[in-house]
């Protein structure tokens, strides 16, 4: 198992590094350098001391090459914790972005658990009751699912309430709770609101979990280890919870890998929508401003988190099947 | 010669038992019309060529023939240890009453001891499983008799075994492994639907050997099902002949192998090479090839095969099965006024 | 893969022997696949799209940048068939009922009502504005719309320039089915030969492009591919932004299939007919493209079928950010960015709602079709 752990960590390596570069290059991408915009800015209300200027070039590695630019940047942030600067709100980026990752994963996570509530149990029914109509209907809802992409599901939603439940749409929480201090009541508010991301997120998801759920058993039910505990004796409802069903969860677990990526994605585009403080209203800013500090540091965290929590899910994997940790 | 125990009733009564499969294409009649009986304390062996419906016919027994597959007539009498008597064909499928016979009174171990443990469970467990399934015994007890079994089926070091998984083991451990599982709950009966073909030679004849061994030790009927003539000739004391998903002859292994009566059983035992046959002798096979399941012949299903094959006859009626000499046998040579040479 | 229709030899010197015809794989897939029967009618359905792509301009009824502004949010008109005569009898005719604003005192705004006087005639292959079929034949006819060239009618309602959602959805239906099949060509090139080669050598190579895909699927494709798309440039000419959003689309969707090709291959590269094959002397180009593809080409195409509409997806989420194509390319995905806010969407709900069944259609069938063709090409298939 130790070994195990080493290898999947030891793997982890090249794909930060990847991530590091890819969020580097993203941040180079429009032309021009971030100084020049900063300047430009700064000289409209009111100009910028040369000294501070070449401060900052300096601090950055701006103007030298490529290399030394990545040096300087990634050594900032691995060793004093410095993103940069948004430039547009003129404040370090630290200051900006936690809030709002910790809404993205706190959603995405409870949204994780949503899909494994509604995914496992209509899957395996859907596998042991093949071609039933609860088979179909939970066919026919996953398809939708899949079909429908989130943020159009979220539109819907919103109309929908608004339209015919007269629900305030939008935001985590009624506009009165926004800067108010966390009280049972704003916890009650926040719970009608956070629902509904959740579920719009969670939709396709569970739809993906359903089918892949289904196919996984199926898989595994008319092996010949479920014929011997059918032949020892044991309950058709025993055997299936104890055998195919345990094996074919293996599988399943392994996706929580994908389906995390996937989850953020689709929570920052869903944010956009509903207009949650989240990272999705902000990197879309950022982006669309090019303050490219501020949008690459929300993606590289962003990233760096989701590939974590694949390495979490694959060690749970190893740990819950012993097949893969002897390897 | 053994004694045939007819005295005796026989633990499992087979008759006219029919299992069909429903296939998009047609009916597929794996098992048409069998009529075997399996008695106490003897190794009773099934034998026939890969299709012909032996597998079907054993899982039967125990009511685990897989979907589109349902036993569509006749009836599977088993006879408990108090002497009262349940068609098993008739049974509600999943109902207690089937539930505590299998792997209680009937049990059953497979082909495939690669796929047949649960691939995720320690063996240990798997064994405790049984026991605690069908006898009231605490959990350390149940324990206990599963290292005793593991023991007695010759797994080296049981306790450390016990919580091995089962890709840990060889192919043989694993049938051990299987075999000590089945008999956990002492059965009356142990169906044992080829166990040996995936195992290698060395092993293939321990395993038999400690098959026959649990036999006389616990007093147990055993079915063996099997294509492998070598095995019938090591273990069986009486054999059943299948072709086609019926029982073309039975009798005790001796009759079969010394006279074999139906030209099937003949021309099978032809097919094996012996001592002495020299190069230049060829070994005879059977003509031709098993025809399509969705295809049985009319009349005798192997008259396509047959070499006294007597139009007008082996294609109009199915023959009976009848006595001849010390075997059963079904076939229309030995009927009084059908031969024609 | 031959067919084998005809009845084997059956060596036993009898005639009467019975066999049952034997279908070859591509007959008994066919015959699988139509038993799938949402998957069949999937097939026409996809095929009915391609082909309104094809022949978007003969289907539309309006130029789909005209604007009109004295119909700005029109809601959607029906299309009525008998129209009322004066002697009180009804008289068959094909037409719509045109609409005017009205000033709503109450609400203070001016609506949309039916205005029963105004009759617009339509029928089948009208006159309209001119065209170019496929891009090859100059033509002026159109399927159906308005008699008078000069009237205009808004069968799924107007945007808030006046422009005709119906026209604009058909011909966004080329821009957004085509950027799945394009993106599908260029993640199907480079699965298959990254895969291919990771499957076929094996080794640090494998190692190599195994992690690459790893890498790949690990980050989230939303910030990513909003973070390539945004440094697109606005300047750019609609045709360069298409092709650079369709490869950063396709960036992802290869490794799916890379890894299926892969995994085709490292069960494959063990088959007896493969050594063979190699032991002839085949070269290593040989024997992927003669032996191990056709093998399982099959199950390729049910791959890519279920890859396009992931594309088409991706691309509408960008567009509807508002960083992936932009005005004037029109795909369902700037067709919804109108929609973007709900006070817009309550005013005038077909925004949404046209352009959103489209997508689900046009994703729903793809995905039965693909399904239809992957449980047909896996012969263990349930």
């Amino acid at each position: 198992m130790l070994g195990y752990i080493y290898r999947r960590i030891l793997y982890m390596i090249p794909t930060v590094f990847l991530v590091s570069i890819v969020t580097f290059l993203i941040i180079q991408l429009p032309p021009g350098d971030y100084l020049d915009t900063l300047a430009a800015e700064l000289s409209d209300s009111g100009g910028l001391d040369t000294g501070t200027l070449e401060a900052l070039r300096d601090q950055y590695g701006l103007g030298q090459p490529m290399y030394v630019q990545y040096y300087k940047w990634i050594t900032g942030i691995l060793f004093h914790g410095d993103f940069g600067l948004s430039f547009e709100k003129n404040l370090p980026v630290n200051d900006l972005i936690w809030d709002r990752l910790g809404w993205t994963f706190g959603i995405s996570l409870l949204t994780l658990l949503f899909i494994w509530i509604t995914a496992l149990p209509i899957g395996i029914y859907s596998a042991v009751r093949k071609y039933s109509f609860g088979d179909y209907a939970a066919t026919f809802f996953g398809f939708i699912g899949l079909a429908v992409p989130n943020f159009l599901l979220a539109l819907v939603m919103m109309y929908v309430a608004f339209k015919y439940f007269g629900q305030s749409v939008g935001g985590l929480v009624s506009p009165e709770y926004i800067d108010a201090p966390w009280t049972w009541d704003k916890f009650v508010d926040l719970l009608k609101h956070i629902w509904m991301p959740i579920v719009v997120v969670g939709t396709s998801g569970a739809a993906a979990l359903i089918r892949i759920m289904r196919a996984n058993l199926l898989d595994e039910l008319y092996r010949p280890y479920v014929v011997t505990a059918r032949a020892k004796g044991m309950s058709e409802f025993q055997l299936l919870m104890k055998y195919p069903v345990r094996v074919a969860l293996n599988p399943f677990i392994s996706t929580i890998g994908w389906i995390l990526p996937t989850l953020v994605s689709g929570e920052i585009i869903v944010a956009v929508v509903m207009n949650l403080p989240t990272t999705g209203p902000m990197l879309l800013r950022a982006l669309l401003v090019q303050d490219m500090y501020l949008a690459g540091s929300l993606i590289l965290i962003v990233s760096l988190l989701t590939v974590l929590g694949t390495l979490v899910s694959d060690l749970l994997l190893a740990w819950i099947d012993p097949r893969i940790r002897y390897q | 010669m053994p004694q045939i125990p007819m005295h005796t009733d026989p633990l499992v009564e087979i008759r006219d038992l029919r299992t069909h499969f429903f296939t998009d294409d047609g009916v597929v009649k794996a098992v048409e019309g069998v009529d075997l009986d399996v008695f106490a304390n003897r190794t009773l062996c099934v034998l026939g060529e890969s299709g012909c419906g032996k597998s079907i016919m054993a899982r039967s027994i125990l009511r685990i023939v897989d979907a589109p597959g349902r036993i569509v007539g006749g009836s599977i009498t088993y006879r408990n240890a108090d002497g009262r008597t349940i068609d098993l064909a008739k049974a509600r499928n999943g109902s207690k009453e089937l539930r505590a016979i299998r792997g209680q009174d009937i049990a059953m171990i497979f082909q495939e001891p690669m796929s047949s443990l649960g691939p995720i469970q320690k063996i240990g467990k798997q064994i405790t499983e049984t026991i605690l399934l069908h006898r009231p015994m605490s959990k350390a007890a149940a324990k206990e008799t599963a290292i005793e079994m593991l023991d007695k089926v010759g797994i080296p070091k049981p306790a450390e075994r016990f919580e091995a998984y089962p890709f840990e083991l060889s192919g043989g451990m694993r049938q051990r492994a299987m075999i000590a599982m089945a008999l956990s709950c002492q059965p009356r009966l142990l169906i044992a639907d080829e166990p040996t073909t995936a195992l290698d030679v060395t092993t293939q004849a321990q395993i038999l050997d400690l098959i026959a061994e649990l036999k006389d030790e616990f007093q147990m009927g055993v079915m063996l099902i099997t294509h492998d003539l070598g095995v019938v000739a090591e273990v069986a004391e009486d054999v059943a002949v299948m072709y086609m998903g019926k029982v073309v002859e039975k009798g005790d292994v001796y009759s079969i192998f010394e006279q074999p009566q139906h030209p099937y059983t003949r021309a099978l035992l032809e097919s094996v090479p012996r001592m002495g046959m020299t190069r230049r002798d060829r070994l005879p096979a059977i003509r031709g090839m098993v025809p399509h399941p969705l295809a049985r012949p009319s009349g005798c299903t192997f008259r396509t095969r047959c070499d006294s094959f007597m139009p007008g006859v082996c294609d109009k009626t199915e023959p009976p099965m009848l006595p001849v000499g010390k075997s059963d046998v079904a076939c229309f040579l030995h009927m009084e006024g059908t031969k024609h040479d | 893969m031959t067919d084998v229709n005809a009845t084997p030899a059956v060596q036993t010197g009898e005639t009467d022997v019975l066999m049952p015809e034997l279908l070859g794989p591509k007959a008994l897939m066919w015959r699988k696949f139509k038993r799938h029967r949402i998957a069949y009618v999937s097939l026409w359905v996809v095929g009915l799209i391609y082909l309104m792509a094809l022949f978007g301009e003969f289907l539309t009824t309006t130029e789909i940048n005209e604007t009109n502004r004295r119909a700005p949010f029109a809601p959607p008109m029906g299309i009525s068939l008998f129209v009322e005569q004066e002697d009180g009898g009804s008289e068959f005719l094909l037409h719509a009922k045109g609409l005017k604003l009205e000033l709503n005192r109450a609400e203070r705004r001016r609506t949309f009502v039916v205005d029963p006087d105004k009759i617009i005639p339509l029928g089948f292959f009208v006159k309209g504005y001119e065209y170019k079929l496929l891009g090859l034949f100059p033509m002026d006819r159109h399927l159906f719309g308005p008699k008078n060239a000069r009237d205009r009618v808004y069968f799924w309602g107007a945007d808030r320039l006046g422009r005709d959602i119906y026209s604009r959805i058909v011909m966004g239906t080329r821009v957004s089915m085509s950027i799945g099949l394009v993106g599908v060509v260029v993640s199907l090139f480079i699965g298959v030969s990254l895969g291919g080669i990771s499957g076929y050598y094996g080794g640090w190579v494998d190692n190599v492009i195994q992690r690459l895909i790893e890498f790949i699927r690990s980050i989230p494709t939303i910030p990513l591919w909003m973070g390539l798309a945004a440094a697109i440039p606005l300047g750019w000419p609609p045709l360069r932004t298409y092709f650079v959003v369709t490869l950063i689309v396709s960036m992802i969707g290869w490794t799916g299939l890379a890894r299926e090709v892969r995994g085709k291959f490292l069960s494959l590269r063990k088959e007896d007919f493969i050594v063979a094959a190699r032991l002839d002397g085949l070269t290593d180009w040989e024997v992927i493209w003669k032996h191990m593809v056709p093998s399982f080409s099959s199950h390729i195409i049910a791959s890519l079928t279920l890859a396009v509409p992931l594309m088409i997806l991706a691309e509408t989420s960008l567009s509807f950010l508002g960083i992936g194509l932009q005005p004037p390319i029109v795909s369902w995905g700037t067709l919804l960015k109108e929609a973007q806010n709900i006070r817009t969407i309550i005013q005038a709900p077909w925004l949404l709602i046209a352009p959103g069944t489209m997508i689900v259609f046009a994703v729903l069938s793809l995905n039965f079709l693909g399904d239809g063709l992957r449980d047909a090409s896996d012969p263990n298939a349930h």
